[in-house]
């Protein structure tokens, strides 16, 4: 036996090393070297590929509407003039979302991380990791019959002392199925992205940079304005940029909380519709022209998304040079 | 301005863990004192206790007086962040902010209590303050440059140099010169021999060479054994204690018996 084995494991080292050899100056390897470069090598093509498949099934399916004569549109006045109140909706819906969403994310996160006792931190860190969990639709089922009512006194207020601005102007909804509703739902859906997010960053500024900022005489928040901020400002970026890419293609919640329609300067009126959302409503009852019409719109929230993703890397990758 | 140090019946824990028992010392101002003693004897811990750093770790706390001129550090109505522009500290490890130029990593504490110092204020500040940490020669033409950027003895001197900004009265160190080279060590040590014109400074270090070099005091402390209590075990002139110890346990580390 051990004979046999030491006669085995001879030729068996002297192919390691030869291998090894072989391996700097670059020809073969071993076989599950081999095996395993193959898989991921598979693994990376495919999403690339998945990826073209969609791009691909996405500009073949729109081209009729393209090519279409504008008359055959919905609105009749052709493709541009049927997507930009769309898009308008969705940047809307977004923006208010991630207006609401930022700050409270960040404060929530520095809480977590800076503020809060070790045993309180956790559970709230918990709670908020929860809400991500929630699915979208029990969110728009909420948003539309309890958080909408109850939001309409307050839009009656905006309306009465702030009329004076067109986003706010009269008279507001009495469902309080608006944009801006369907923005804070949004909020609370992207919220648990961005504290996460920030929470793990906030977490990983080097103590010795904040010793010396408290050492110099820091209170704890100029501590944190010192050494935190810069040190997360990408990681911050990137989270509000990956809630934004959320925030544009939720359409569950926005579907059932926003009575859509036309665009509507005032967000506390019914009215606006976000690109997901009008996919979903129609898509079942879409055939022909209509069908690819609607493909056409999703193909241009793709391009939104992609340029936001572009957008927060290259941001990321100009604020990345200072920091370590 | 340099101020003495006065610490009466200081007891420093983690928690429930009593970390340093029953520590009694004065330091001079206008003086160099060392502390010296095997890792873990509580002489870090002990030297944090002094611009109340110690706190800022959860569950710390202190029992005693720190008097800094007869004032108690640690008594009622005292901020913790008022006392630490007075007692400024230099840490292990250079720690420059990466994000800040040379220039506003000297100015970082003091815009912090002086938001509306005018440019040319600012401007002497930076250079004083520079030029007091023995570093102005080697960046006076690159202040805008970020201070990441220098070397590591470059580093921990831009730090001196941020810390005397502030205009405190006592500087504790804590092992300054541990990850500098023996250049950049010299450097810092000539520096501190030149700051105790000005400061009261206490050096926490590992190195008995340099706390024979730079120190009129040093203090010696030890422990008994792990999860027991760091004490303090002889604190007199350096001279004193690297040449005549009173202390046999003393005698033992400085002449290299043990630790």
């Amino acid at each position: 036996m051990s004979i046999t084995s030491e006669q085995s494991t001879g030729p068996g080292s002297t192919r390691a090393t030869t291998t090894a050899l072989a391996n700097t100056s670059g020809h073969g390897s071993p076989a599950a070297d081999k095996i395993f470069s193959g898989i991921s090598l598979v693994a990376g093509v495919l999403i690339l590929v998945v990826l073209a498949a969609v791009a691909i099934f996405l500009v073949a399916m729109a081209s009729d509407t393209f090519a279409a004569d504008p008359t055959e549109l919905t609105g009749g006045k052709g493709f541009a003039s049927y997507i930009w109140p769309l898009v308008v909706g969705t940047l809307i819906a977004a923006t208010i979302a991630l207006l609401l969403a930022t700050p409270v994310g960040i404060g929530v996160a520095l809480f977590i991380s800076h503020y809060a006792p070790a045993k309180f931190a956790k559970p709230v860190g918990y709670v908020i990791d929860l809400l991500a969990a929630i699915p979208s639709v029990i969110f728009g089922a909420w948003g539309a019959s309890v958080l909408a009512p109850h939001v309409v006194p307050f839009y009656n207020w905006l309306g009465k002392y702030f009329g004076f601005l067109p986003i706010f102007e009269g008279p507001a909804s009495q469902t309080g199925k608006t944009i801006l509703t369907a923005g804070i739902v949004l909020a609370i859906m992207i919220l648990p992205i961005i504290t996460a997010m920030c929470r793990e960053i906030f977490l990983q500024t080097p103590k010795l940079q904040e010793e010396a900022a408290l050492g110099l005489g820091a209170t704890r928040w100029e501590m944190i304005r010192m050494t935190v901020f810069p040190f997360a400002r990408a990681g911050i970026i990137s989270s509000v940029m990956l809630a934004l890419g959320r925030a544009l293609g939720e359409t569950m919640a926005v579907t059932l909380v926003l009575a859509g329609g036309p665009f509507n300067p005032s967000l506390i009126q019914s009215g606006n519709q976000t690109v997901a959302s009008e996919i979903a409503l129609n898509f079942p009852e879409a055939y022909g022209i209509r069908m690819s019409e609607l493909i056409a719109a999703g193909l241009v929230l793709f391009v939104i998304t992609l340029l936001v993703n572009v957008l927060a890397r290259f941001i990321v990758s100009r604020y990345n040079t200072g920091v370590e | 301005m340099s101020k003495r140090i006065d610490v009466e019946n200081l007891n420093v824990y983690y928690g429930d863990f009593l970390a340093v028992e029953n520590i009694n010392m004065a330091i001079e101002p206008r003086s160099v004192t060392a502390f010296i003693g095997p890792s873990g004897c509580g002489k870090s811990t002990f030297l944090r206790t002094l611009n109340r750093m110690h706190e800022v770790l959860p569950g710390a706390r202190v029992e005693g007086k720190v008097l800094l001129d007869g004032e108690d550090l640690y008594g009622k109505g005292v901020d913790p962040v008022a006392v630490r522009t007075h007692v400024g500290m230099v840490f292990q490890r250079p720690n420059p902010f990466p994000t800040m130029s040379i220039r506003e990593n000297v100015l970082a504490g003091v815009k912090l209590n002086n938001k509306k110092i005018s440019r040319t204020d600012a401007d002497d500040l930076v250079e004083k303050s520079l030029r007091g940490a023995n570093l102005w020669n080697e960046v006076k033409d690159r202040l805008d440059k970020p201070g990441a950027g220098l070397s590591g003895g470059q580093q921990q001197r831009l730090c001196i140099a941020r810390t005397i900004a502030v205009k405190p009265e006592v500087i504790l160190m804590d092992e300054p010169c541990s990850a500098l080279d023996p250049i950049s060590t010299l450097a810092v040590e000539d520096l501190i021999n030149e700051l105790k014109e000005e400061f009261t400074v206490v050096i926490v270090t590992h190195n008995m060479q340099q706390a024979a070099r730079v120190s009129d005091k040093t203090a010696f402390f030890n422990i008994a054994g792990t999860g027991k209590p760091g004490k303090l075990i002889e604190y007199a002139p350096t001279q004193e204690i690297f040449n005549n110890p009173s202390e046999k346990a003393t005698e033992d580390y400085v002449s290299g018996r043990f630790g």
